[in-house]
Formats: structure tokens, C-alpha cells, sequence
């Protein structure tokens, strides 16, 4: 392995450029020439657009050019897509409304862009795009999933009647029914995920450059996949071919899945380069980053345990509907389905389960995949359900869990998935055992003559990642494949570039496949260079969400290393007159096995590229690609504990400790794993304390549209986490990693919710439990929405 | 318009701007000083973190002309040549930054910070004393744990100098 091959603590190549203040985002970007755009969007959240006038703006010093709808529809601009299609459980298709660029002649939210303005500064732009005016007819609104389906809801497109998208299952439904009607005991639970908004620190960005003598586009833009930005641009909403599109996606200030998706904005910016003959640049003020990108969660559910005589669980029937915004984002269908439903037997042998999802349109922003995607809220219902059927049936939550843990693997749910390795008994006695759960009681009561409250609450969690096998998703619905590409290309003097499809926005790739290399090679990491982001470089790729990266990205980078040992091996065994298979590779050498006899690996590099003494037949060279298609999803799992203590006063609660045990098969690099658990576990305990986006219900309009009104984790909400991993390697891609992006997003809003649930004594707590709705809890009155 | 001089990263610089033009803009659009970021509009992420005449200010809440006669550093201005400012270093060697953006921000608060406590910080200090930067990655853990080594680091410097 070596000291920077995997499993070693190698501090991160990146960080020289992040630290120095050379990092390179979008807004850095200065090409010649290059102008700005500005947005005009819709202060209503329902809409006729009956004229817009913009005379007075034209005129307005340094103003190039107002672009609308009515223009980009003349021009052949596509409707924008949600990539994954579901079907009711009627089989008919989910009904999908139009999605314009820029609105024509309705708006269906706060922030939908109605007209760009092209001018010389952005404040120039800015002020142009105020003087806009769009001559406006209200329309009644709806921001409530639930209030959308009734009858008589405002109805936002002609295709969805009743704004309902699809209202589709997963499960087995009848033995679901039977196991609750024989059931010795019936836990029920109404939970409410709160709506969130992703707020990667960099906002979203886009630099269109239209080259009109080469008829080229491209497209400096803030992605988390540029190839599926460039596919998607090029297949469905005519921008340009592929081979006149480049999209880079150069540093990204996180993404957190708020940049999978390709919005109006880049296209419009490329649009508009064309258009006005400048390249234009976009760059999102945060409270448009509020208003228009897609946000997460936004589920209310109701759902059913039924235990038998035994405390064993014999089905889980869930009843979900879930908020998709006023239109269908690219994977937004996928999240409150195939991720969400298909996790609800958590850890747990679970017989039956059963779940139906309606999901509805309202007019507010999309809702998409928000780290996590479908599993936190999945992890939420099946985690506050086990906890609280637990304490109504008197039982210690953890032997609860723990008797109805799965323990035969391979597993399969009833609910698609098919578990392939874990042990959920080690990462909960690991738990157990740094939380000092037994110790509990006696620090309850010593919090209590201080007149505080004290709870203690867990979440085993299960996730799936690696998404995911090609054939399985395309079964599913899904429009693409989910493989992954790399390719590894070795220079005369044995240095080496990794090219691969994923992309970095703040993983550390250049550091972990790196390690992957030099552990194989032997080679130090300083000589291996990551290249990704650049749809010019990379021929190919998916990009990073789903914590995929390492599951798939440096599982296709491990096959083309495979290949490019094998050739190296033929020249060494070529050279050294012995036989191919008994060449290793070692510390950078090639070695005959059992001999003296070797070559140095820059040795066999050169000679592949002199080409003067090869093997007969060979092609001079050493590059080699491939393709990675997942066999199956991978599982990461774990158990998180926390305890809280929370001051009656005044409704404040604190942390006192936050444990997280965690399975994620192989580790490259422990630091950068427990970095991710770190930020995961802040973003879930931001969702279950801090952070909700708000919609007025009447208005439409955005509540918490800045800083000042969405309360985002600070350091002294967070205490210091206590991570460790327990490590069952996952069986279905050549290197056993199971992913570590998301686990802490998913697995920390239901412990704190138990633990703070358990201090106040009852359930009546709905996320993020402020301290005024705690205070509220605890004092028997009704908090305002999260206020 | 206005013209403004001011001393950068050592440098004396002057140039025209907009009265309403920002310091981070007149940093970032007439120096091409990119390491200094713009993460919110309403002066709490801390992205845009400078020291204006030795203080931590964050650049977005302060005209560009407003800065006339000032000494700014920026991100850009702390490593001396190749050597990293202890701070810089302790980021990198805790781990205390994912996606970097907020990073520039962080490290000019968090010299800043040494400087006002005089060496004299704990976890709970820190903690609250970076209310103004906001971090999505990191959970703020590592980036607590390299200001407190950073902390030391310089304690030691300093005491070794004395």
C-alpha cells in the first residue's frame, strides 16, 4: 500500500490553491469582452404575464440587450426535463407540466425568471432588470403539498389535474394490511420532514461563450456533473450538439445536489451570448440562491408499526406526500420514490412494508435531491417509528432495534433492495459503548437537580449508494445509465493522469484517487494528477452525488488500472525474458517474483513509449480507459446517539455529546471520511434544530429568503462530534467501498429528535425544534410554523 | 466615480470606481484578487473576510472608497513567498476546509482572532468568535481544531521570540 496508498492520513493536494486564495470558481472567470447578466423574476407566486414592457430599461446606461421567453421559444429552446419518469399505480405516466427557460406567459413561483438583461456591469444589470416591467395577473396560490391535492387548489398546470403528479407504491400492500390487523401492538406517527435549502456557500454560476466563427458554445457553469449538464443541454433543450458544447465545471463551492441539476440559468446564459454576440456571465446573489434553487425534503407522512406479541416487527405501512415545487427538477421524481421508499426497512428484517406517495405541484421553488436525497427522510420515518414504539412498549431502544436487526446477508427487503454485507450489531455496541448509554440515567438525574432536561436518543440508519446499476435504474424509470468512466493515461517518465467522470466539489478527489494510484503503483501522489470537470478532457462521465464517487468513479479508475498493469507487465516480462504472470508490481518497480530481476516503473513507461524494444504486435503507449457499471447499490450503515439537554426556561437545547459509529466498507483517507461525517452530521442537525425554509401560505411569498431568516448551523450550535467507523467491506465493487458522503445527513436528525423528544417527555416536537417551539412543547402551547 | 488609493498586500493601488462599488468588488473586479469570495448579500457568511489596517472586516460591507488611505491584506497577502502563514498551514494539515470557498474568509477571521485574544483561546472562544463565517462542510470541527493548533503554534512563536 505504501504510505499514500489507501487507508493513509495524507493531508489533501487541493488545499495549497483553497488556502493561498488560487482557487478557481466560476466568478473568477474573466474572458474577453465579457458582460452580465441579470434576472428579472417573478415577486408573485402565481401569475398571468399579460405584457412586458421594457422601454424604459433599454435605455439605461450600459444595457446590451432584454432577452424573454417569446425570444427563446422562437429560437428552439426546450422545455427543461425531469429525468427519471414514474409511473401512478394505475400505470398511467406521471403528468408533467411544461418548463420553460424563461416564463412566457405564467409564473408558478417566487423567483421564476421571466426576462434576462444583458449589461456591461453587474449592477448596471441589476438596475436595468428593476426598471423591467412585467405587467402582472394574480392568480390564487398554494405552497402546501397536502392543501395542493384538495379539491378546489389553485391549478398550476393544465397537465396535472389536481396538481397531482403521480400517486404510486412500492411493497407488498396486502401482507402489509394483514400484519397490522394481526398485530399485538400498532405504533402510529404523523412526521413532517422539513422543506430545506442546500445553500452551498458559492452560489450557482454561469459563463456562456458563444464563438459564432466556429459555431461553439461553451459554458463555464457550477455543476456537479458537466457531462450529464452537456447531454442533457445538448439531447433535450437544443443549445448545441455535443461535439459544440463545452461545459467546465472548474473549483465548486459544494454542491450538495442543489448543482446536479442543469436550471434555466446557464442555458439561458449561453443562449444569450449567441443572442447579444458577448460572452455572459450569471452569478447568483444568495437570496436568488433561496428563491430559485431546488430545495429539499418537504414530506408529510403518516405511518404505521405493527409489532407482534414478540416485539418483532411484522410490517411498516407508510402514507407519504411529498412537495415538488412548481416544476419537475431533473431527478426529482426519483427522490420521493426509488431513494425514499426503497430504504424503509432500514436495518431491520422487516416482513412486510408497504408505502404510497402522492407527490403534488405548488407554487413554490423545485424540490430536488438534497444530500441524502430520500434516505433521510426514509431513515426519519423508520428511526422516529422504531424509537417511539420502543418506549410505548416500555423496551430499551436499543434492544428493540437490535431485535429486529437483519443479520443474514445477502438480505432482501421487500422493498427492492438486497442487502450484500453488514453488521449492524458492531456499529451499535460501538455506539453504545463511546455514548456511555448506561451511564445515562445517573447524568439525567444529575442534569436534573439543575432543573434541566435531559434525553438520549439514536438512529440506526441504512442508506444506499453507489448509484447504481445501469439496467436496474433504466428498469425504474430513470433516463440515463449510472455507470462511471475513467481513463488513465501514463507519460513517458511515469507520471500519471487519472481522467474521470467525477467531479470534485469539495471530496477531495485529487487527494483520494490519487492514493488509489499510488497505492497500486507505487508511484508517490505528487506524480499523479486528477483530471476532472472539463467536458473537452473527460470524454465522458455522470459526475458526484449519491455518494458515488468512490463506489463507482474510483471503481471505474481501479478496471483501467487493470488494464494498464497488464500492459506494463507484458513490457517488463518482455524485457526481463520471464513470464507475464509472474511479474509484480511494487514500490514502483516491476519485479519477476522470486528473483532479483526488475524494472523500474518509469523504466517500462519509457519503453512503452519508445516503442524499441517491445513485445511483437504491441502498440506503443500506455493509456487505457473504462467504464464501471455497478453490480448493485452499496449500504453504508451506522449508528448515531445524542444526547441533549435542554433548559425549561427558555426552550434552548444543547448538545452535550454526538456520537457516530459508521460502517462505509474501505476507507481511502480516514481525515477526509471524518471530515465528510463532520458537515454531514451539521447539515442534519442544522434540518432537525436550526434550519426551514417558509413559504407564507397565503402570499407564496419566500419567508426565509436570506441569512438573516434561514438559520443555518454556526459554529457554537455544534459541539465537537465523536466519529469512529466499524468496516464490513461491500461486496459488489472490486474495492468494498460503500460511500461516506451522506450518511451524516441522513442519520442525525432522527437521533436528535429522539434525544430531544426523550428530554421533553412526549412527541409533539415537529423539525427543526427552535427553541420557541420547544419551549412550546414543554409548556403545552401551539409554536407558530417553526418561528 | 470616484478614484481610490489604498496599500494591498503591500502594494499601493489605485483605481476608478462607482461610489456605490464595494471593497470586495474593487478587490476582486479591478485587482483580480479572486481569493476573496461573496457568499451572502447581507454580511454574515464572512466569505469575504479582509484585514483593513490590521482588523478582520468583512469587504462586503464596506465602499470601496471608504477604504481610501487603509492597508488591506488579503487571502492573497498572508503567506510570506512560498512559506505559509501558520494558520494557512493548520488548515491544511487539520483538514479544516472541503470545498475551500468559504476558507479565505475563515483564515483572515480566525488570524485575527489569535491576535485579539493574544494567544488566550479554548474551543468554546473559537466557537463563538466565528459566528460571523458561515461553513456548509466542514461542521466546523477541523476548522476549530487548526485555529487551536494555529493558536499554539504562534503562542510558542511568540514565546520563543521573547
Amino acid at each position: 500500500m505504501g504510505i499514500e496508498g489507501i487507508g493513509a492520513r495524507v493531508a489533501r493536494k487541493e488545499d495549497k490553491r483553497f488556502i493561498t486564495g488560487k482557487g478557481r470558481y466560476v466568478d473568477d472567470m474573466v474572458v474577453p469582452g465579457m458582460k452580465f447578466a441579470a434576472f428579472v423574476r417573478s415577486p408573485h407566486a402565481h401569475a398571468k404575464i399579460n405584457g412586458i414592457d421594457t422601454s424604459a430599461a433599454e435605455g439605461m446606461p450600459g444595457v446590451i440587450g432584454i432577452l424573454n421567453g417569446k425570444q427563446i421559444s422562437e429560437d428552439g429552446i426546450g422545455d427543461l426535463i425531469c429525468g427519471w419518469m414514474i409511473h401512478s399505480k394505475d400505470g398511467s405516466p406521471m403528468n408533467m407540466g411544461r418548463w420553460r427557460p424563461l416564463a412566457e406567459d405564467r409564473v408558478r413561483y417566487v423567483g421564476d425568471a421571466v426576462a434576462v438583461v444583458v449589461a456591461d456591469s453587474k449592477a448596471r444589470a441589476r438596475d436595468a432588470a428593476d426598471a423591467v416591467v412585467v405587467d402582472y395577473e394574480e392568480l390564487p396560490a398554494v405552497t402546501g403539498a397536502v392543501d395542493a391535492l384538495k379539491d378546489g387548489a389553485p391549478q398550476i398546470h393544465p397537465e396535472a389535474e389536481n396538481n397531482l403528479i403521480f400517486d404510486w407504491e412500492l411493497g407488498n400492500g396486502e401482507e402489509t394490511d394483514e400484519a397490522l390487523k394481526n398485530a399485538a401492538h400498532i405504533t402510529e406517527m404523523k412526521i413532517v420532514n422539513n422543506r430545506l435549502i442546500p445553500n452551498a456557500m458559492e452560489t450557482r454560476a454561469a459563463l456562456g461563450v458563444y464563438n459564432a466563427a466556429e459555431d461553439h458554445y461553451t459554458c463555464w457553469t457550477t455543476s456537479q456533473n458537466p457531462h450529464v449538464a452537456r447531454l442533457v443541454m445538448s439531447a433535450f433543450y437544443n443549445v448545441a450538439p455535443e461535439n459544440k458544447l463545452r461545459i467546465i465545471a472548474p473549483d465548486v463551492g459544494g454542491g450538495f445536489g442543489s448543482k446536479i441539476y442543469i436550471y434555466p440559468e446557464e442555458i439561458v446564459c449561453l443562449w444569450a451570448s449567441k443572442r447579444t454576440g458577448v460572452p455572459v456571465k450569471w452569478v447568483a446573489d444568495r437570496t436568488e440562491a433561496f428563491l430559485a434553487d431546488a430545495h429539499g425534503r418537504d414530506h408529510v407522512t403518516t405511518v404505521k408499526l405493527a409489532t407482534d406479541a414478540d416485539h418483532k416487527v411484522t410490517g411498516l405501512k407508510v402514507d407519504t406526500v411529498a412537495n415538488l415545487g412548481a416544476y419537475m427538477s431533473l431527478f426529482s421524481s426519483a427522490t420521493p420514490t426509488y431513494l425514499y421508499a426503497s430504504l424503509l426497512s432500514g436495518q431491520y428484517a422487516f416482513p412486510a412494508v408497504h408505502a404510497n406517495v402522492r407527490t403534488a405541484y405548488t407554487n413554490t421553488a423545485p424540490v430536488d435531491a438534497y444530500r441524502g436525497a430520500g434516505r433521510p427522510e426514509a431513515t426519519y420515518v423508520v428511526e422516529r417509528i422504531m424509537e417511539t414504539a420502543a418506549r410505548e412498549l416500555g423496551l430499551s431502544p436499543a434492544e428493540f432495534r437490535r431485535k429486529n436487526f437483519v443479520r443474514e446477508f445477502p438480505h432482501q427487503t421487500p422493498v427492492i433492495m438486497n442487502y450484500d454485507t453488514g453488521d449492524f450489531d458492531a456499529s451499535l455496541d460501538a455506539a453504545l459503548k463511546e455514548a456511555d448509554y448506561e451511564g445515562f440515567p445517573a447524568r439525567k438525574a444529575e442534569a436534573e437537580k439543575r432543573g434541566m432536561k435531559r434525553g438520549i436518543g439514536m438512529s440506526c440508519y441504512i442508506e444506499a449508494c453507489g448509484i447504481a446499476p445501469s439496467k436496474a435504474v433504466g428498469s425504474l424509470g430513470a433516463g440515463v445509465g449510472l455507470w462511471e468512466s475513467a481513463e488513465v493515461r501514463v507519460n513517458a517518465v511515469g507520471t500519471i493522469e487519472v481522467l474521470t467522470g467525477s467531479h470534485s466539489h469539495g471530496q477531495g478527489h485529487e487527494t483520494t484517487f490519487a492514493q488509489l494510484v499510488s497505492g497500486r503503483i507505487g508511484v508517490p501522489i505528487d506524480s499523479i494528477s486528477i483530471v476532472h470537470g472539463d467536458t473537452d478532457k473527460v470524454q465522458m462521465g455522470m459526475g458526484t452525488y449519491g455518494s458515488r464517487s468512490g463506489a463507482v468513479g474510483m471503481s471505474a479508475i481501479a478496471k483501467a488500472l487493470d488494464k494498464v498493469e497488464a500492459k506494463a507487465k507484458k513490457i517488463a516480462a518482455h524485457q526481463l525474458e520471464a513470464d507475464e504472470n509472474d511479474i509484480v508490481i511494487e514500490d514502483g518497480t516491476l519485479k519477476v517474483a522470486g528473483t532479483d530481476r526488475s524494472l523500474a516503473w518509469n523504466e517500462v513507461t519509457l519503453a512503452a513509449y519508445t516503442g524499441h524494444n517491445l513485445p511483437d504486435g504491441m502498440e506503443p503507449g500506455l493509456k487505457e480507459g473504462a467504464f464501471y457499471d455497478p453490480q448493485n447499490f452499496t449500504f453504508p450503515a451506522g449508528c448515531y446517539i445524542c444526547e441533549v439537554e435542554v433548559d425549561p426556561e427558555t426552550g434552548r437545547t444543547e448538545i452535550i455529546q454526538f456520537v457516530a459509529a459508521d460502517d462505509f466498507g474501505t476507507i481511502i483517507n480516514p481525515t477526509i471520511v471524518e471530515g465528510q461525517v463532520h458537515g454531514g452530521i451539521a447539515q442534519g442537525i442544522g434540518q432537525a434544530m436550526l434550519e426551514g425554509c417558509l413559504y407564507d401560505a397565503e402570499s407564496g411569498q419566500l419567508v426565509t429568503a436570506s441569512y438573516q431568516d434561514y438559520c443555518m448551523p454556526r459554529a457554537d450550535d455544534l459541539p465537537s462530534f465523536k466519529v469512529s467507523t466499524t468496516e464490513t467491506p461491500c461486496t459488489s465493487n472490486p474495492l468494498g467501498i460503500k460511500g461516506c458522503g451522506e450518511a451524516g445527513a441522513i442519520g442525525s436528525p432522527p437521533a436528535f429528535m429522539n434525544a430531544l423528544t426523550d428530554a421533553v417527555g412526549h412527541n409533539d416536537l415537529t423539525m427543526p425544534a427552535t427553541p420557541q417551539s420547544v419551549w412550546a412543547a414543554i409548556n403545552g402551547t401551539t409554536p407558530d410554523a417553526f418561528a | 466615480m470616484s478614484n481610490v488609493t489604498m496599500t494591498v498586500n503591500g502594494r499601493e493601488v489605485s483605481g476608478e470606481v462607482e461610489d456605490r462599488t464595494l471593497l470586495v468588488q474593487f478587490l476582486r473586479e479591478n485587482l483580480g484578487l479572486t481569493g476573496t469570495h461573496v457568499g451572502c448579500d447581507t454580511s454574515q457568511c464572512g466569505a469575504c473576510v479582509v484585514h483593513v489596517d490590521g482588523r478582520a472586516v468583512k469587504s462586503c460591507t464596506m465602499l470601496a472608497v471608504q477604504a481610501e488611505d487603509s492597508a488591506v491584506t488579503t487571502i492573497e497577502g498572508v503567506a510570506k513567498g512560498d512559506e505559509l502563514h501558520p494558520v494557512q498551514a493548520a488548515f491544511r494539515e487539520h483538514h479544516g476546509l472541503q470545498c475551500g470557498y468559504c476558507t479565505p474568509g475563515m483564515i483572515m477571521t480566525a488570524i485575527d482572532m489569535i491576535r485579539r485574544h493574544d494567544g488566550d483561546l479554548d474551543e468554546k472562544t473559537v466557537r463563538h468568535d466565528l459566528e460571523g463565517n458561515i461553513c456548509r462542510c466542514t461542521g466546523y470541527q477541523n476548522i476549530v481544531k487548526a485555529i487551536l493548533a494555529a493558536n499554539e503554534e504562534m503562542s510558542g512563536m511568540r514565546e520563543a521570540a521573547e
